[in-house]
């Protein structure tokens, strides 16, 4: 390992301009002429719209235009889609209501836009939209899954009867009833996720332009995955022409899901822009960003595991509703079923399972992937079911799970899954070696001394990432294809760019990405710029999300290294009168094996791009570039233990000590991976014991502000103590599976587990608030009393 | 935010001015109420009287039984304070738990004690310190001040110019803290006064704001300390709920905090 290489610890190098204020953010970006939107919005959860008057708000000063939905319409815009095909069991495709940018009829949930505001301050663009006087007519509205499912409930779209999506299955129903019959035990639990709302630091913002001149557009968004956003924005959405528009993703602060999606203020800004002939920007504020993000999570499961007399899994059944919220945002189809279902068999071997998903409607905001997406579903289902099934087989939450374990590769699991490397034992053997699990007994003793209860909890957590090969996805319903592409520029002096169709929004690329180049051609870490985020720059891209940046677009680059590597050995080899096969690049240096005859990189360069001494028929230059297409999906695996005090009087939840022990394949970066992993267990911490995002039961959204919504701040949590163990991916060339969501997948469980073990009753949400938990604790009863003793 | 006029007061009789002088003003002292609320459009005044450049509303000082401490002395000023951590170290402490670092540097004793926030600190060391509010124009005693929700005995345009607090002989503070706002869902603060009186006072909790636990004060006079509250609650009817914390859940918060201000006596204790 070199210094700058591969597994090589290196600081961050986009970090010096984050924090020292020299980030650019599209709200840092300005334009000759540029005003600015504010947007007219829903104050109703389910309302018609009838006439909206402009006339005072267009007089005010400063305003430009007010522009509204039936004008998008009349232009020909496209309504948002979603972009992955499910169908439901009885064969009938889902049923996806219209989702206009601006609604111009009806709206389903508070902050719908209804009207757009141009002025040339963002000051007078708010007092106009204010000004602005929409006729609404309330309708009745429901915002929770089992309200909308109910007989009677309000219909949101025409086009889904009883607000019913899809009823999707997976897996042999038959033949796990079958097992159920046959079982010697069976465990049973009704499981919430709740719901959150993503709260990237950086909110949305857009900055479109249109330049009559060429007829060309520009829109500069908070995007994790700019070509994709062109992509939609033009064959969808009908905006601006794919060759006619540019889609910029400049420096993006956070996303975690939340910014894949095209959202009608972008639709908005690049349709105002022509429309008005001056550029457009939007930039969202923090209440914009509660009400209108897509919003993560929230099902609501019934689970059911059968087991032999041997303490094996014979079956297991899972009945999920999922909230989609009032409209059907870009991949939110996919969550609940291939991100979900398909990863209920966890790290065990479970020979038959079925999964029923039903997607409901709601009048709140589009819920869709969020960090994890699908996967903390899934591994908090299975990970509770584990834990509480060894608490009523009476063994070890650790046995169980051995018993259990998956041991062979590969391993095809009954709900599509073809794991390919893994070893689970290992992680938990690392995780309850780290944590002393075996010293448990006599730290609770010492806490109850205190008047404290302790409580341990595990969980054995798999993720499927590196979302994944385009056929296996086209077969499954994506819209898209799910590759990713790189370009290696070699300049005639040796130094290199890299435009990679991946997107960094606190990732880390610049660093990790000129690593693995530095590894491959010895060229220094200083001589690499990584260039991401311009349709203009990168030939194409799918972008980041899922934690597909490492293994799918990381081994993209890897490919174009190749033929990068493949032609210059080509060039040192005519050069140096030697045979391929014995040219190395290594230190900046091309040398043949064994012998002191070398170039120097640069040298071979610059050979490239004279072309005075190439071999015959070669093409002069120095730049490949390819498109990687993954294997297979990849596997992070690995073992979480939380440990926890609460306090019996308050009900206050402590967490005394966090082990993570992960297989993320190969790493490029540890402290890289550790920052990844400790931000996830931070969010997964979060959903366990804080944030809950609220709705009332006419769709207000109740925790609108931080002053409600509570976000995790480092004093709510320990100092991790994360360590990997690694199994290498064999799916790709690089060995990598991915990082970027394991800690917010497998931790939520984990405390749940540790919180429940402490208190002695297992019926507890997330989040595992105070008073829940002192509730909780209350019903219990003999906890409290033997802490008071 | 609706456009507005920035005003800063360099004295008591400026602010006074300036505040009669505009059709609906405010002053600003912290701002961490009032400027979030007109950010946010909920609040709208045409001019803000800044109150922070005003010398005779800052300033600490002990004299006989009572501490002094200007209207516009902010948290952490209070919470380093050599003087109120000698005479009243469960202040300082108090003080010292507000909100953040940033917070606690903008935050104005004066701003806390005037807005009456249910969910403020201040407002029950102020109770349970049988302090007197200074204002322009007179002196209020804390019993007589907070009124309800929000609101204080203050007139329009009046300005707290300081909080005279009763030295005690040994006084304690413990909160629960709120998850998301960080405010306390229950604080109590007790005080046993060097003639014998005890005050409780809790913020947080009750439904009309701070108020005093009078049960509490009855069963603490004979034994200040936390065993002589065994079996005593407040009435969850009189506690706020919310989606945080339910009334039921907010009474018991209160018994709990207040046993364990008992148990931090010259300091303050913060849960979450």
């Amino acid at each position: 390992m070199s210094v700058e290489g591969i597994g090589a610890r290196v600081a961050r190098k986009e970090d010096k301009r984050f924090i020292t204020g020299q980030g650019r953010y599209v709200d840092d970006m300005s334009v000759p002429g540029m005003k600015h939107a504010a947007f007219v919005r829903s104050p109703h959860a389910h309302a018609r719209v009838g006439a909206i008057n402009a006339e005072a708000a267009r007089a005010m000063p400063g305003v430009v235009a007010v522009l509204t939905g039936a004008e998008m319409a009349a232009d020909g815009i496209g309504n948002l889609i979603c972009g992955w095909m499910i169908h439901s069991k009885d064969g009938s495709p889902m049923n996806m209501g219209a989702w206009p940018a601006l609604a111009s009829e009806t709206v389903r949930f508070v902050g719908q836009a209804v009207a757009v505001v141009i002025a040339e301050t963002k000051s007078q663009a708010r007092d106009a939209a204010e000004a602005v006087e929409v006729e609404w007519e309330e309708l009745p509205a429901v915002s929770d899954v089992l309200g909308a499912i109910a007989e009677g409930a309000p219909q949101i779209h025409p086009e889904a009867p009883g607000n019913l999506i899809y009823d999707w299955e997976i897996g042999t129903k038959d033949e796990v009833e079958k097992a159920f019959g046959e079982a010697a035990h069976v465990t049973r639990m009704d499981l919430t996720n709740n719901r959150l709302i993503p709260n990237a630091m950086e909110p949305r913002a857009a900055l479109a332009r249109y330049d009559a001149a060429d007829d060309h557009f520009t829109l500069w968004t908070t995007s994790q995955n700019p070509h994709t956003a062109r992509l939609v924005l033009s064959a969808f959405y009908n905006v601006a022409p794919e060759h006619k528009l540019r889609v910029v993703a400049p420096d993006v602060g956070g996303g975690f899901g939340s910014k894949i999606y095209i959202y009608p203020e972008e639709i908005t800004c690049l349709w105002a822009a022509k429309k008005t002939g001056v550029p457009v920007k939007w930039t969202g504020d923090r209440s914009e960003a509660f009400l209108t993000d897509a919003h993560g999570r929230d099902h609501v499961t019934v689970a059911e595991m059968a087991f032999d007399a041997n303490n094996r899994i014979t079956a297991f059944k899972i009945d999920t509703i999922a909230n989609f919220g009032a409209y059907m945002s870009l991949f939110s189809s996919a969550v609940p079923t291939y991100l979900y279902a398909t990863l209920l068999s966890g790290q065990y071997d479970i020979p038959l399972i079925h999964c029923n998903v039903r997607a409901v409607y709601t009048n709140t905001a589009p819920v869709d992937a969020y960090r994890g997406a699908g996967r903390p579903e899934a591994t908090f289902v299975v990970e509770r079911m584990m834990e509480t099934a060894a608490r009523e087989l009476s063994v070890s939450p650790a046995e169980l799970r051995r018993t259990n374990f998956i041991r062979e590769f590969p391993h095809q699991t009954p709900v599509i899954m073809l794991y390919d490397a893994g070893d689970y034992e290992a992680s938990l053997n690392a995780a309850l070696e780290a944590s002393d699990y075996a010293g448990f007994a006599a730290r609770k003793a010492e806490a109850q001394r205190r008047g404290r209860l302790r409580g341990i909890g595990i969980s054995c957590y798999i993720e499927a990432c590196g979302i994944a090969p385009s056929k296996a996805v086209g077969s499954l319903g994506a819209g898209v294809g799910l590759w990713e592409s790189a370009e290696v520029r070699v300049n005639p002096v040796g130094t290199i760019e890299v435009l990679t169709g991946s997107h960094s929004h606190g990732q880390g690329h610049e660093t990790t990405f000129a690593q693995l180049v530095a590894s491959r051609l010895g060229v220094p870490l200083d001589n690499i710029a990584i260039v991401h985020g311009d349709t203009d720059s990168v030939q194409f891209g799918m972008g980041t999300y899922g934690s597909r940046s490492g293994a799918v677009g990381m081994s993209a680059i890897s490919r174009a290294i190749d033929k990068v590597e493949a032609k210059a050995k080509k060039i040192a080899a005519h050069l140096l009168e030697a045979s391929e096969g014995d040219i190395e690049i290594a230190d900046g240096e091309v040398r043949v094996a064994g012998t002191d005859k070398k170039l120097g990189w640069h040298e071979v360069c610059l050979a490239a791009y004279t072309g005075h001494n190439l071999p015959d028929g070669m093409e002069p230059g120095l730049k490949e570039g390819a498109f990687y297409d993954p294997a297979n999906f990849t596997f992070p695996a690995g073992a979480y233990v939380c440990e926890v005090e609460i306090d019996p009087e308050t009900g206050h939840t402590d967490i005394v000590q966090f082990v993570a022990a992960d297989d993320f394949g190969r790493i490029i970066n540890p402290m890289i991976v550790e920052g990844q992993v400790h931000g996830g267990i931070a969010q997964g911490i979060g959903q366990a014991l804080l944030e809950g995002c609220v709705y009332d039961e006419g769709g207000q959204l109740i925790t609108a502000t931080y002053n409600d919504y509570a976000m995790p701040r480092a004093h709510d949590l320990p100092s991790f103590r994360v360590s990997t163990t690694e199994t290498i991916c064999p799916s790709n060339p690089l060995g990598i599976k991915g990082c970027g969501e394991a800690g917010a997948i497998g931790s939520p469980p984990a405390v749940i587990n540790a919180i429940t073990d402490a208190i002695g009753n297992n019926d507890l949400s997330m989040p595992a608030t105070p008073e829940k938990v002192w509730r909780a604790l209350h019903a219990a009863g003999g906890g409290l009393r033997e802490a008071a003793e | 935010m609706y456009s507005l006029s920035y005003r800063r007061a360099s004295s008591v009789e400026e602010a006074r001015r300036l505040f009669k002088e505009a059709s609906d003003a405010a002053y600003l002292a912290g701002g961490h109420t009032l400027l979030p609320a007109m950010k946010q459009r909920l609040a709208a005044h045409d001019v803000l009287v800044d109150l922070g450049a005003i010398a005779d509303m800052k300033g600490i000082g002990v004299s006989g039984d009572g501490l002094t401490i200007g209207g516009g002395v902010t948290h952490a000023e209070v919470a380093g304070s050599q003087e109120v951590k000698g005479a009243i170290p469960s202040l300082a402490a108090l003080a010292g738990s507000i909100g953040d670092a940033q917070v606690r540097h903008r935050g104005t004793l004066g701003g806390s004690i005037a807005n009456n926030d249910p969910a403020a600190d201040y407002p029950a060391a102020a109770l349970a310190l049988a302090a007197t509010i200074r204002t322009d124009g007179r002196e209020i005693a804390a019993d007589d001040f907070f009124t309800a929700l929000y609101e204080t005995a203050l007139e329009e345009g009046e300005i707290v110019t300081g909080v005279s607090f009763r030295i005690p002989e040994t006084a304690g503070y413990a909160k629960f803290r709120n998850p998301a706002s960080r405010y306390p869902m229950a604080g109590v603060f007790v005080a046993r006064h060097k003639d014998g009186t005890v005050r409780v006072a809790v913020t947080g909790a009750g439904n009309e704001g701070v108020f005093r636990w009078s049960e509490a004060e009855q069963a603490l006079s004979g034994n200040f300390a936390a065993e002589a509250l065994a079996g005593l609650s407040v009435d969850p009817d009189m506690m706020m709920g919310d989606i945080h914390g339910s009334p039921e859940y907010r009474a018991n918060l209160v018994a709990v905090m207040a046993r364990r201000a008992l148990g931090s006596l010259g300091s303050a204790e913060a849960i979450i």
